[in-house]
């Protein structure tokens, strides 16, 4: 222990060298540790987690890798799946339907040929978006996000190139009379004077213009085009049967590969079931498995398979030539009702004034009391019950008269009495035939009348059609019915969606104000709709819309659904944008006073653009939200994804597929749904850190 | 001397009442109110006109009419010789029914996912991200429709149910899941069936006096008394107790008390067992196993054994009457006989309403703790508060207030949306007040005209009620 002190004071003079942390504290152990086993209900909920995430997997995982995605039928699907030795209880999925179907998925029953329209209104749709969502596009843009809507009805219902024109130049009406309106007292008048104007040149000048201009061009085109459509009709009959011709050789061909292919099919089949009892013979001996020419048995799958190819590909021409049959079939019948009208039409305008002459007369001679079945009905009736009552009491009299002396007084009273309840004015039967016979023939003369008026409205129709089809200068007219998939569910969307924008700010400042009736109106009207399910709304519109609206106006199902569609998301954007106005604090709605604005100025230069620039997000959920409610069409008769899934399952060749096609559309409405979800939400982050 | 005039009197022109905004406001209503008037009374006379040129009236008294279609699901009696209006009341029931069961599981599903979606078990979490994304963004009548086509498609005909055949029932051979439906047991009176009611009466105001004297308890002196597990042993062993006794009072008692011990045996071998390994995950489970092991040998072989010995087979044959007698399903024929069907159609709707609302509450949830800010549960810790108790004594309470507001719209939504029951034909309000009685009396004028009433009321109903709830959870500020 001698030199003890100088081992004691040991300092040491450099660090120690970072030792690695424990395993259990480091790399990917601690973060599994941590994050997924760090107590027993995270273990529990992992384990559950897997044992789902393996069962889900192992459930669908097969049947996706499977998939036949080239087939002509359900039927053959499962032959693809036979061939491949897919083992039933496994099965696969069967896409080859959305190759067969998805163009209708898309467009509904829209005209192949001009399936270009609707693409186009489409991308101009993002045209006309840029100038309002980003700021850095030019200004001048806005102009044609203005016009668009107008372009967008035409290309995709289609008609003279007018009609948008007129439609537009309804609002520069409506401007007008907001002008003149103000001008002559204030604000009031002038939105009177605008939504007055806007009327009268949408319900008669417009349509006046229209025929107008149909009638100018036709009248001087119908030479023309009685020509055109004689050499057209005689051009499209040999057309029609040369398409016929290739068809039935397709059709051959097609008859011929089947064939083949069932050979293949089999040939495949008896291989399979021939290695099957080997197998089981040998098992049967308890000897080694024999082994097979694996080798043969891939090559004639790939036959079978490659036959399969072909068959689709030769069903897909098959199924242009047959759209094209069906138009050329169509166009045919169409020149040659044209034909016939244009034929029809000198004979049918000279014929019309004399119509509604006949029509004109006949009305101004019915008797003043003849207005409507309703009434001449009733009148008939009660002429018929009093005769019926008056023979009662004959019969009773009669009766009474023949009776036995004991029985005659009381009888006679009872029949007295039976008198007495009678009108004062049946008296006797000569006058009641004359009234029925009056009833009668004022029904026939209403009738007549009736009759006549019809005709002469059918013909000014007939005239009118003819002269517009003649006269259109334009797109060929899409009719309603024709449109259905996606581009239904985007149409009903998009214009619910801005439609009812507008109409939603003029609700939240309504719901927002002092004033005691709009205030009122306003909340009536959104907690209403906002009450009931759209698709009680929907069956409004189907049944009872026209119920609502004058005597004789019926449009078509889609307008009104687009209407039903905008006054039921009105109200919604209303609440999210009221969220908004609530959030513009008050002193911004002061210092607008206290500049001197008035209530509008303060509204559009002040409270709006900041409002709806907290709204955009919630904008964005609802039309999310009315994407999503588009499928309900479905369930008044409209041709929606949903409803085009009835139709695919309804055809022999896809009878039994549903999996497919939910997937198909579920997949696609979630890649809608959920970008623009996301797209929301960047939007939000943004304006968030905008206001910080 | 001055002279004093009178100021000009202010006399009233007429162009004041454009430019004067304290008459402004009056002409802008009373144009208002004139536009609204004449709107209404254009509609009004259009439908009274349209009305008079098809030769129709408006008249209620087809709800009294004899109905002539039959509902294949309803919670009252009703057959088809019944009124209309019978028929709308089943149908207002049925979506009542859905409308509630929906909400229920709604809430339970969102809320479990909601705050799981906050985990940091990432698993769970990204599994939660893809439900609520996936509901969320797809539209309900697709998943109406799955859900249909998986309980329609997905599960075995009835015939398959029978001995060695390829499907059979769960739980104990008493819920059969077929593709006619689910036939579930039908419980049904037995002698004292009301005496049992009774007492879950009780034993349900007896929890409440607990939770408040627990609460008063907390207040006054700071102790936790621990009121989830009182209160479900109040709920639970009164009414098992006396179901049994009044069953048959001596082999009653003896089940009652096995059970008991079993379930005393479950608890304290768990606890002490938990407590000598010394906490953690594995001291839990092995705590499980240990009780589970125990509880096993005492109700599998020593109460066997006991019952054996004290006779109580002999005593079961001789009477066993239950004051709750369930009805069995039984495989007669191609189909169930017996206990209750619940149709494909309902629990589809129910599921995937649940699934698909579920999904909306999930968001709300997590936004609701989201918005609780981090120092909340920091402080808590600080104090000495377990995670559990922070959650529910801490975030919870404050989340609440976050959570509601868009929790009531999500009912609402759920409610109105029932009505999507079309697509797979469930007889809801709108199937039979909204479709067949339309189609056959021709009354859509009035028959829609109630359905909206109905929608009407029950929404403004929600609103109310869970808008006053709203405000007793309120924050209460000065």
């Amino acid at each position: 222990m001698t030199d003890s002190t100088a081992s004691l004071t040991y300092v040491r003079a450099q660090m120690l060298p970072q030792s690695a942390p424990p395993v259990r504290e480091a790399g990917l152990f601690k973060w599994v540790r941590e994050n997924l086993f760090s107590s027993w209900l995270n273990i529990l909920l992992t384990g559950l987690s897997i044992y789902v995430l393996y069962l889900v997997v192992w459930a669908i995982f097969p049947w996706l890798y499977n998939a036949v995605w080239r087939a002509g039928s359900l039927t053959e699907c499962r032959e693809v799946l036979a061939v491949r030795g897919v083992p039933s209880e496994v099965g696969g999925a069967c896409f080859a339907v959305i190759g067969d179907r998805w163009l209708q998925f898309i467009f509904g029953f829209y005209p192949p040929d001009m399936y270009w329209r609707p693409v186009l209104a489409f991308v101009l749709f993002f045209v006309a978006l840029a100038p309002v969502l980003f700021a850095s596009v030019p200004r001048r843009l806005l102009a044609f996000s203005a016009v668009y809507p107008f372009l967008a009805i035409w290309l995709i219902w289609g008609g003279a190139f007018w009609t948008p024109l007129l439609m537009m130049a309804g609002f520069v009406a409506g401007y007008l009379g907001f002008v003149a309106g103000s001008r002559l007292g204030g604000a009031i008048l002038g939105v009177i004077g605008a939504v007055v104007l806007a009327m009268v040149w949408w319900m008669w000048v417009s349509p006046t213009v229209s025929n107008a201009l149909n009638r100018m061009v036709g009248s001087g085109r119908i030479e023309q085009s009685s020509v055109e459509l004689t050499a057209l009709a005689e051009q499209l009959g040999p057309n029609l049967t040369a398409i016929e011709a290739d068809l039935a050789a397709k059709d051959a061909e097609i008859a011929a590969v089947v064939v083949e292919k069932d050979a293949a099919v089999a040939d495949v089949t008896a291989e399979r079931q021939r290695r099957a009892e080997a197998l089981a013979a040998a098992e049967a001996a308890e000897e080694p498995a024999p082994g097979f020419d694996e080798p043969l048995l891939a090559g004639k799958v790939a036959a079978a398979e490659a036959l399969f190819d072909r068959l689709a590909q030769l069903r897909a021409e098959a199924n242009v030539l047959a759209v094209a049959r069906f138009q050329t079939q169509d166009q045919i019948t169409e020149t040659r009702t044209l034909l016939a009208a244009i034929t029809a039409l000198p004979d049918l305008e000279t014929d019309l004034p004399i119509m509604q002459a006949r029509a004109r007369d006949l009305q101004a001679a019915l008797p003043a009391h003849v207005a409507d079945f309703a009434t001449v009905d009733a009148a008939a009736a009660v002429a018929n019950q009093e005769q019926a009552a008056l023979r009662t009491v004959i019969e009773a009299e009669t009766a009474a008269a023949a009776a036995a002396v004991g029985d005659q007084a009381t009888l006679m009273s009872a029949a007295q009495a039976l008198r007495d309840a009678l009108p004062a004015t049946v008296a006797e039967f000569a006058t009641l035939e004359e009234a029925i016979a009056a009833a009668t023939k004022d029904q026939a003369e209403l009738r007549t009348a009736l009759t006549a008026v019809t005709e002469a409205a059918a013909a000014e129709k007939t005239i009118g059609t003819t002269y517009a089809e003649l006269g259109r200068v334009g797109l060929k007219p899409v009719d309603s019915s024709e449109i259905g998939g996606f581009l239904l569910a985007v149409i009903i969307g998009i214009s619910g969606i801005t439609l009812s924008l507008p109409l939603g700010i003029l609700l939240a400042l309504g719901r927002r104000s002092n004033l005691f009736i709009i205030n009122k109106v306003s909340v009536g009207f959104i907690e209403i709709i906002r009450g009931v399910p759209l698709i009680v709304w929907l069956f409004t519109a189907q049944l009872l819309l026209n119920y609502f609206l004058p005597k004789g106006t019926n449009f078509d199902l889609m307008l009104r659904v687009i209407i039903m569609v905008t006054l039921f998301s009105s109200a919604y954007i209303a609440e999210v944008i009221r969220g908004g106005l609530a959030a513009v604090p008050k002193g911004q709605i002061e210092a607008a006073d206290a500049m001197g604005l008035d209530y509008w100025q303060a509204m559009r230069l002040i409270v709006l653009p900041q409002a709806l620039k907290i709204s955009i997000p919630g904008i964005v959920n609802s039309f999310i939200g009315l994407f999503k409610d588009t499928t309900l069409v479905t369930f008044i008769g409209m041709y929606d994804p949903i409803g085009l899934v009835g139709t695919t399952r309804a055809s022999t060749d896809w009878n039994g597929v549903y999996w497919e096609l939910y997937i198909f559309i579920g997949l696609l409405f979630f890649l809608f749904c959920f970008s623009m979800g996301r797209y929301s939400l960047f939007l939000e982050r943004k304006l968030r850190r905008e206001n910080r | 001397m001055t002279v004093l005039t009178d100021p000009p009197k202010p006399s009233f022109r007429l162009s004041q009442l454009l430019y004067d905004t304290r008459y402004r406001s009056l002409t802008i209503q009373v144009v208002a109110l004139a536009l609204f008037v004449a709107l209404i009374a254009f509609l009004v006379v259009n439908v009274i006109q349209n009305l008079h040129q098809i030769g129709k009236d408006i008249d209620f008294g087809f709800l009294w009419v004899r109905s002539g279609y039959d509902i294949n699901q309803m919670l009252i009696a009703y057959d088809s010789s019944m009124s209309h209006g019978r028929a709308a009341l089943v149908g207002i029931c049925n979506t009542l029914l859905v409308a509630v069961m929906g909400c229920v599981t709604a809430t339970l599903i969102g809320v479990v996912a909601g705050v799981l979606r906050l985990s940091k078990n990432k698993i769970v979490a990204f599994l939660m991200s893809v439900y609520v994304e996936g509901f969320r963004n797809v539209p309900l009548v697709l998943w109406i429709l799955l859900v249909y086509a998986v309980l329609t498609e997905g599960t075995p005909q009835p015939r398959d149910f029978v001995e060695g055949g390829t499907a059979s029932m769960w739980f104990f051979d008493t819920v059969a899941v077929t593709n006619r439906g689910v036939f579930v047991p039908l419980p049904g009176m037995g002698p004292g069936f009301w005496g049992l009611c009774l007492v879950l009466a009780v034993s349900i105001v007896g929890i409440f006096i607990f939770r408040a004297n627990a609460r008063k308890r907390q207040q006054e002196t700071g102790q936790i008394l621990p009121v989830f597990w009182v209160s479900l042993a109040l709920l639970i062993i009164p009414v098992m107790v006396c179901y049994l006794m009044m069953a048959n009072t001596w082999v009653g008692l003896y089940l009652a008390v096995a059970n008991l011990i079993s379930l005393a045996i479950l608890i304290f071998a768990f606890r002490k067992v938990r407590e000598l390994l010394g906490g953690g995950a594995l001291a839990v489970f092995g705590g499980l196993l240990v009780a589970l092991a125990l509880a096993w040998f005492w109700a599998q072989i020593l109460a066997p054994a006991l019952g054996a010995s004290l006779g109580i087979a002999e005593s079961i044959a001789a009477g066993w009457s239950p004051p709750v007698v369930f009805s069995m399903p039984v495989l007669g024929g191609f189909n169930f006989d017996g206990g209750l069907q619940v149709r494909n159609s309902l629990i589809a709707l129910w599921l995937a309403l649940s699934l698909y609302t579920g999904a909306f509450i999930a968001e709300g949830v997590r936004a609701g703790i989201l918005a609780i800010s981090k120092g909340q549960s920091e402080a808590a810790f600080a104090l000495g508060l377990r995670p559990g108790r922070t959650m529910s004594l801490v975030i919870l309470p404050q989340a609440l207030r976050v959570i509601i507001p868009p929790l009531i719209s999500q009912y609402l939504n759920l409610t109105k949306n029932s009505s999507l029951a079309i697509a797979v034909s469930y007889m809801d309000v709108r199937a039979t007040l909204g479709g067949i009685t339309i189609n056959q009396t021709g009354r859509e004028l009035e028959g829609i005209l109630l359905l909206g009433a109905f929608y009407l009321i029950v929404s403004i109903l929600i609103s109310v009620g869970m808008n006053a709830y709203n405000r007793s959870k309120i924050l209460k500020e000065r």
